[in-house]
């Protein structure tokens, strides 16, 4: 089983939509679409479910052209953002619907309503109509009608952006088991980073119709091949600054920060946080003369120097924002919006100076074309 | 600006409440305090609708007073009790401009054209849309659009409070960053009472100094975000906040030690005469994998990898039973296959009856 995406584009109103793009699914995949909004992740879905004609392109299905063939006539289930169920027809019957359509006899629909339906734990509630669930049951009764008639192409669009946080805690940790035991192609579309490390299997990253990555997730997620992948794979978004190399000499952020390549001693001086002279992490001995970006994740900033050789930046604290178990710091670096994410709950005092600290093999090297030159050294081992 | 006080408040939808099912919100007393930022935090249903409505006039509660300082305003219209509300989808006029917008509620109060003009300006200049001021509201994203909204929102000064329901729910993940961070300073610079309601943690925590948490009607804690996390004072609360929430184990409590399966775990506070369903309540942030015996025996089920930490889905197993519990591990620690042990820190450890914290004493 696999789908095969061929030059395809779209294009509406003379408006590219979907740029050129070529991506192979293969049986028994988890593929996760990254994307903000509009970053072309339910434009691509519905090319891949025969909703929307390609401008351009084939798509094949097990190696046939089915470009024009009715959505009705593939072999895929979609689910989408909103609960979309029979509200007139109970719990049972939204979920039988698909192979009553296929013709089954009731025996048949009723051990696969059964089996869908105790997956995705709606047992009990069968005789039930939707709308007297809660909004989670709902979505699993979606889910279910989705998974009941054991497509070869499972297309979810942001199946969770919905529900409450909790109930999407819940329905993440139970889709990669459902998956696991369907052997289908799975699609899911999403805008958060941390649903995609969850879900793991391939992500594509999606900026303004274009895949800019395709990989293993972990892979993706490690060593990104741009800083636009990069932004899109993290939240909060990467903290972006200068780095300049002259010689032997590594400046961070114009003359704030510098890193030393040659040096085999740590060195601080602790009198400037501005000029900091450290030995260089592996990525940064072999990058030629020259000016870069260079990138590095909120949960990287510490504030305490847990490596002697991080590197110091005096930043003044601007706001706070505590998730219960972690903290956020909104910092402002040269007049750059940086963001760093610290364990606990931390009693910092805002608009004040903060000194976070940052392990010089955290950070990933860009050229000013944005395209990677070096990734972090602690990520090249995964 | 006001203090805003309710008194043996209480409602149902239904006109001859039998039960205490039938309440949607069950009996509660609480003062917000005039100039504070609070979250009402729950899951959908939990009744936090059902009692913003009430204090903001939409509703009239079966039951009990609504005072705003000293007056009470149990009846009175939402218009009469003066204040500014920011609801989840933006309200704005699509044919007028993003002036014109922020104008609008000034306007209706016939304030004066100069006054409206500064006003004005100073909120663009707080949500960031100085520069939009004559665009029309029409070709604006939703994002802008939403913080028209709250500029709405934030316009008068002279309203006895501010309320918002959900206000950042149809915006992106990457630009409620930038939202979130305005709505806590714009607290800090106009000093009104505001309330929050939001069933997302983050939003909840980060924006108020207070967090009252409600489940099933009833408010079960008010509190810091620091107590929330480390003194939850129901069992909710600790699954409610956390991501995966508090680790809730059936256990045994005698004196100073607990027995969760066939493990004892002795615990720094003494627990004497506990009666109903005791549990042992640990986040798995404050639990280590540990190749010690010593230990509580665990297998691994999953190992799920955000980046920065790894989530274990694990299992205690004991007689015929089986406990699951989650353990946070730091990025950059690395899991080894001997590691089949949990460790717990002592003092992080809560004990619940019947899902209500319990007090300990100093073990002697």
């Amino acid at each position: 089983m696999s789908l095969q995406l061929e030059n395809i584009s779209l294009s509406v109103e003379g408006q590219r939509h979907i740029h050129a793009t070529s991506l192979t699914l293969e049986k028994s995949t988890m593929n996760v679409l990254l994307g903000p909004t509009l970053s072309g992740k339910t434009s691509l879905m519905r090319l891949m479910a025969g909703l929307d004609m390609p401008t351009t392109g084939r798509i094949l299905w097990n190696g046939k052209d089915v470009t024009k063939t009715r959505v009705q006539d593939r072999d895929i289930a979609m689910v989408y953002q909103q609960f979309i169920n029979y509200p007139s027809m109970s719990v049972y019957e939204n979920i039988a619907s698909p192979l009553r359509i296929m013709k089954k006899s009731q025996a048949e629909v009723d051990k696969a309503v059964k089996k869908s339906a105790d997956l995705m734990k709606l047992g009990p509630f069968l005789h039930r109509k939707p709308l007297e669930l809660s909004g989670g049951q709902q979505q699993r009764c979606a889910l279910a009608r989705a998974l009941v008639k054991e497509s070869g192409l499972v297309l979810l669009d942001e199946p969770l952006a919905n529900l409450d946080y909790k109930l999407r805690e819940e329905l993440r940790a139970e889709i990669p088991k459902i998956f696991a035991e369907s052997g289908a192609i799975f699609v899911y579309a999403t805008t958060e980073p941390e649903e995609a490390l969850l879900l793991g299997g391939n992500t594509a990253t999606l900026h303004q119709g274009t895949i800019t990555q395709f990989n293993k997730t972990n892979q993706v997620y490690h060593q990104p091949q741009d800083t636009i992948t990069a932004k899109t794979f993290s939240n909060p978004p990467m903290n972006f600054l200068k780095l300049t190399k002259v010689g032997a000499n590594i400046t961070l952020g114009g003359d704030k920060a510098h890193v030393n390549t040659v040096s085999n001693n740590s060195n601080f001086d602790k009198g400037s946080a501005n000029r900091q002279e450290l030995t260089a992490a592996d990525s940064f001995k072999h990058l030629p003369d020259g000016d870069y970006i260079a990138g590095f994740r909120s949960n990287h900033l510490e504030l305490h120097r847990h490596n002697p050789q991080s590197i110091a930046f005096t930043t003044t604290l601007d706001i706070t924002e505590i998730t219960g178990s972690e903290t956020f710091l909104h910092m402002n670096y040269d007049n750059d919006h940086w963001v760093g994410l610290v364990h606990g709950v931390h009693d910092l005092a805002l608009g004040e100076k903060l000194e976070v600290f940052l392990d010089p093999s955290h950070i990933y090297t860009f050229g000013l074309d944005g395209n990677i030159v070096a990734s972090a050294s602690y990520a090249k081992g995964i | 600006m006001a203090k805003i006080t309710l008194s043996n408040l209480a409602h149902s939808y239904s006109k001859t409440p039998a039960s205490p099912s039938d309440f949607a919100l069950k009996t509660i007393d609480h003062v917000w305090e005039d100039g504070s930022a609070y979250a009402l935090l729950g899951p959908s249903g939990c009744g936090k609708s059902t009692l913003l409505n009430i204090i903001s006039g939409l509703l009239a509660p079966s039951q009990g007073q609504v005072l705003f300082d000293d007056n009470d305003v149990t009846n009175a219209s939402t218009s009469e009790r003066n204040i500014a509300q920011v609801f989840q989808f933006p309200v704005v006029y699509d044919t007028m401009t993003v002036r014109q917008n922020l104008a609008f509620p000034l306007k209706n109060r016939k304030l004066g054209a100069a006054y409206i003009d500064a006003r004005v300006t100073d909120v663009a200049n707080m949500i960031g849309m100085q520069d939009f001021l004559n665009d029309k509201a029409s070709g604006l994203t939703a994002d802008a659009k939403q913080k028209i909204s709250l500029g709405r929102g934030i316009v008068r000064e002279d309203v006895n409070a501010i309320l918002f329901d959900e206000p950042l729910t149809v915006i992106d993940p990457q630009m409620k960053w930038e939202l979130r961070t305005q709505l806590k300073a714009l607290h800090q610079q106009l000093g009104h009472t505001m309330i929050y309601v939001t069933h997302d943690q983050t939003e909840a925590l980060t924006f108020a100094d207070k967090v009252v948490v409600m489940s099933e009607g009833e408010v079960v804690q008010v509190g810091t975000p620091t107590e929330l996390f480390e003194r939850p004072a129901h069992t909710f609360v600790g699954f409610f906040i956390g991501s995966p929430g508090m680790n809730v184990l059936p256990a045994t409590v005698v004196g100073n030690k607990a027995m969760i399966g066939n493990h004892q775990i002795q615990l720094d506070l003494s627990y004497e005469q506990l009666s109903g369903t005791i549990e042992v309540g640990i986040r798995p942030e404050y639990i280590k994998l540990s190749n010690e015996p010593s230990g509580l025996a665990i297998k691994i089920h999953r190992i799920e990898d955000v980046g920065h930490h790894k989530i274990v889905r694990a299992s205690h197993a004991f007689d015929d039973q089986s406990i699951e519990i989650n353990v946070i591990v730091k990025e950059g620690i690395e899991i080894l296959d001997d590691m089949q042990y949990l460790v717990f820190e002592r003092e992080k450890i809560n004990i619940y009856a019947d899902k209500w914290l319990q007090d300990g004493k100093v073990a002697i």
